[in-house]
C-alpha cells in the first residue's frame, strides 16, 4: 500500500500557516502536531471541536500520524453529541476554549511552548488509513458517518489545487470564513493548503470588517475561502479587501449577478466548489463564464429514475446527491435545483423528514411539520427560514423552541413556529400547499 | 440589576429593535422585545447569521462597524439596552 506524506511543504522552513500574524514553519507544524499526540489519551476517536484553524489542524494531524479518527459531526448540538458518543463510546473532544461545554471528557489543547521547536522529516501516512467520520443529519434522527481514507482526501485536494491553480504560483496565504470542522472547510481551509505547500491562516473572520483585517494581516498572494452568505455580505457592506489572487466558494450555489459583482469589486476570479460531506468536493466553475460544473477527473455522475448518483475517483461509495443534476457531457452538469425533501438554509443542509421526525420527538408534540416557503422574502443577505406548522396541546411555541435547540443546528430553528390544533395531510402524508397557505398569516 | 437606561437609549432601543425586526423577518413585534433579554439563543433567538445581518444595518444606519476581535460580542449582544449603548457610544452618523 502506498503512503501519502502529511504535508506537502518540501522545507522545513517552508510556512504552513500564519496564526497572530506571524508565520509557522513546516518544522514547527510536525514537532506540534507531535507533542500534541504525545499528550492525547489512549482513545481512537477524537472530536476536534478547535476553532483557531492552526489548532485544528495540528488536532487532525497528531490524530492522523497516531492512528486516531477524527470525528467532525454536523452540528454540536447536546442531542448530537449523545448521538455521537453512542456511536464511538471512547469518544474525547479536543478543544481550545476552556469554556467549551460539549458534553464529552474534554481534553484541553495543549500549551505548544512546550513541545520541541523543530521536528523532520514529514510522517508519512498509509492511503488506506481511515482518518476522519463527516456526519451528516441522516432521515431517521441518527447521524450517518461516512469513512474518510487519507489517500482519497489527498487526492480530492490535489486535483482542487490543479483546478485553482494554486500550485504554480504558491505559497499562498489562505483566508477563511468557514470552520474548519465541515467538508469544505476541511478540503479547502485545511487539507488544501497542507497538500497543496501553501498557508493556512488560523484565524476565522466573520464580520465584513474582520475579513478585511485578516487578509490585510496575511501576505500576499491571498486567497479568500468564503460561502454566499460571506459574500453578500461584503457587498453589502460596500467594504474594500487588500488585493485577492482567488475567491472560492461553496455551501449553496451562488447566483450570476452576485459573482459578477464580487469579481468586479475585488478584481479576482471567483471559482465555485460543488459537493457533499458525502462525496467531498467533485466539481467546480468559473460562475462569471458559465453555469456549467466541471467535474474531478474519473469522477461520475449516473442518472437512475431521476436521481442522479456520483462515484469514482476518491468518492468512497456511489453517493444518491441531493441536488437534481442535468448531465451536459462527458464530465460536466448543470444544478436544478434541490431534491423536494432537502433544504438549504445559510449554507446547512438538511431533509424536511429529518427535522420533522426532532420535531415530533419531543414528548408532548402530537404531529409536526417543517416546510420551507420559496416565496418567503429573503434577507438582504439572502436567506429564508423554515417554518414549522406544530400539534401541541400541552406545550406553547417557546418551549418547543428550547427543545428543539438541544436538537438542531440553529439555522433549522422554525421561524415562524404556528401552533395549529390538527395538520391536514393528503393520503401519502404529504402536506398540500393550499393547506399550508390557509394556515400561515399573510405576509 | 442592570441599571436603567437614559431616555434617549429607550428611543435608540426601539428604533433597533424596528430595524432588526425588519431585516430578519422576525416575527415579534418590536415592542415586545425584551429589551434586558439576550439577543442570542434562549431570549431572543437569534443565531450567528442574524447577528451578521444586524451587524450590516447597524454599520450602514449609524456607521458603527463591529467586529470580532475589537469588543466584546457576546456583551454587545448580550441584550438590547447592550446593544443600544455600544451604538449610542460610537455612533457616527
Amino acid at each position: 500500500m502506498h503512503a501519502v506524506p502529511l504535508i506537502a511543504h518540501g522545507s522545513p522552513d517552508d510556512v504552513v500557516a500564519y496564526r497572530n500574524g506571524g508565520p509557522i514553519c513546516a518544522a514547527r507544524f510536525i514537532a506540534d502536531a507531535a507533542h500534541l499526540a504525545s499528550g492525547l489519551p489512549a482513545v481512537r476517536h477524537v472530536l476536534n471541536a478547535c476553532k483557531d484553524r492552526y489548532c485544528f489542524a495540528v488536532g487532525l494531524a497528531a490524530c492522523i500520524a497516531s492512528n486516531r479518527v477524527s470525528l467532525l459531526p454536523s452540528t454540536h448540538t447536546p442531542e448530537a453529541i449523545r448521538q455521537l458518543g453512542r456511536f464511538a463510546p471512547d469518544a474525547i473532544c479536543l478543544s481550545d476554549d476552556p469554556a467549551c461545554d460539549i458534553a464529552l471528557p474534554q481534553f484541553q489543547f495543549p500549551d505548544l511552548a512546550a513541545g520541541d521547536a523543530n521536528m523532520w522529516p514529514v510522517p508519512s501516512i498509509a492511503a488506506d488509513q481511515l482518518v476522519a467520520y463527516v456526519f451528516t443529519s441522516g432521515s431517521t434522527g441518527v447521524p450517518v458517518p461516512h469513512a474518510k481514507t487519507w489517500g482519497k482526501l489527498v487526492n480530492c485536494v490535489q486535483i482542487e489545487a490543479g483546478r485553482l491553480r494554486v500550485m504554480a504560483t504558491g505559497p499562498r496565504a489562505i483566508v477563511a470564513t468557514v470552520p474548519p470542522q465541515h467538508m469544505y472547510g476541511l478540503e479547502s481551509t485545511v487539507l488544501l493548503p497542507l497538500q497543496s505547500a501553501n498557508a493556512l491562516c488560523a484565524e476565522r473572520p466573520f464580520y465584513p470588517a474582520d475579513i478585511a483585517s485578516a487578509l490585510a494581516a496575511a501576505p500576499a498572494p491571498r486567497m479568500l475561502v468564503s460561502t454566499p452568505v460571506h459574500l453578500r455580505a461584503l457587498m453589502a457592506a460596500n467594504i474594500d479587501l487588500p488585493a485577492i489572487e482567488l475567491i472560492l466558494s461553496a455551501t449553496a450555489p451562488l447566483d450570476e449577478s452576485l459573482a459578477r459583482d464580487v469579481e468586479a469589486r475585488y478584481a479576482a476570479p471567483l471559482l465555485e466548489i460543488y459537493g457533499s460531506t458525502e462525496t467531498g468536493q467533485v466539481a467546480s466553475r468559473r460562475t462569471t463564464q458559465t453555469a456549467e460544473w466541471q467535474l474531478w477527473p474519473k469522477v461520475t455522475i449516473t442518472v437512475r429514475d431521476g436521481q442522479a448518483w456520483v462515484e469514482g475517483g476518491h468518492v468512497e461509495a456511489a453517493t444518491p446527491m441531493g441536488d437534481i443534476l442535468e448531465v451536459t457531457g462527458t464530465d460536466r452538469f448543470l444544478l436544478r435545483g434541490r431534491v423536494a425533501d432537502l433544504v438549504n438554509i445559510a449554507g446547512k443542509r438538511s431533509s424536511l423528514a429529518y427535522l420533522d421526525h426532532q420535531l415530533t420527538s419531543i414528548p408532548g408534540v402530537l404531529d409536526g411539520a417543517f416546510f420551507l416557503r420559496e416565496d418567503a422574502p429573503a434577507t438582504e443577505i439572502g436567506i429564508t427560514r423554515l417554518g414549522a406548522l406544530v400539534v401541541a396541546p400541552s406545550l406553547d411555541a417557546k418551549a418547543i423552541t428550547t427543545r428543539l435547540r438541544e436538537r438542531l443546528d440553529p439555522a433549522f430553528l422554525p421561524r415562524p413556529l404556528l401552533l395549529v390544533p390538527e395538520i391536514r395531510r393528503n393520503a401519502t402524508g404529504k402536506l398540500p400547499l393550499h393547506v399550508l397557505r390557509s394556515l400561515l398569516p399573510e405576509t | 440589576m442592570q441599571p436603567a437606561a437614559a431616555p434617549n437609549t429607550r428611543d435608540l432601543e426601539r428604533e433597533i429593535a424596528d430595524l432588526m425586526v425588519q431585516a430578519l423577518n422576525l416575527n415579534v413585534a418590536a415592542a415586545d422585545i425584551d429589551p434586558a433579554a439576550p439577543l442570542y439563543r434562549e431570549g431572543l433567538g437569534l443565531d450567528s447569521i442574524d447577528i451578521l445581518e444586524i451587524a450590516l444595518v447597524v454599520s450602514r444606519r449609524y456607521g458603527v462597524d463591529i467586529k470580532a476581535d475589537s469588543e466584546n460580542n457576546h456583551q454587545i449582544f448580550g441584550s438590547l439596552t447592550a446593544l443600544a449603548e455600544f451604538i449610542a457610544a460610537r455612533r457616527t452618523k
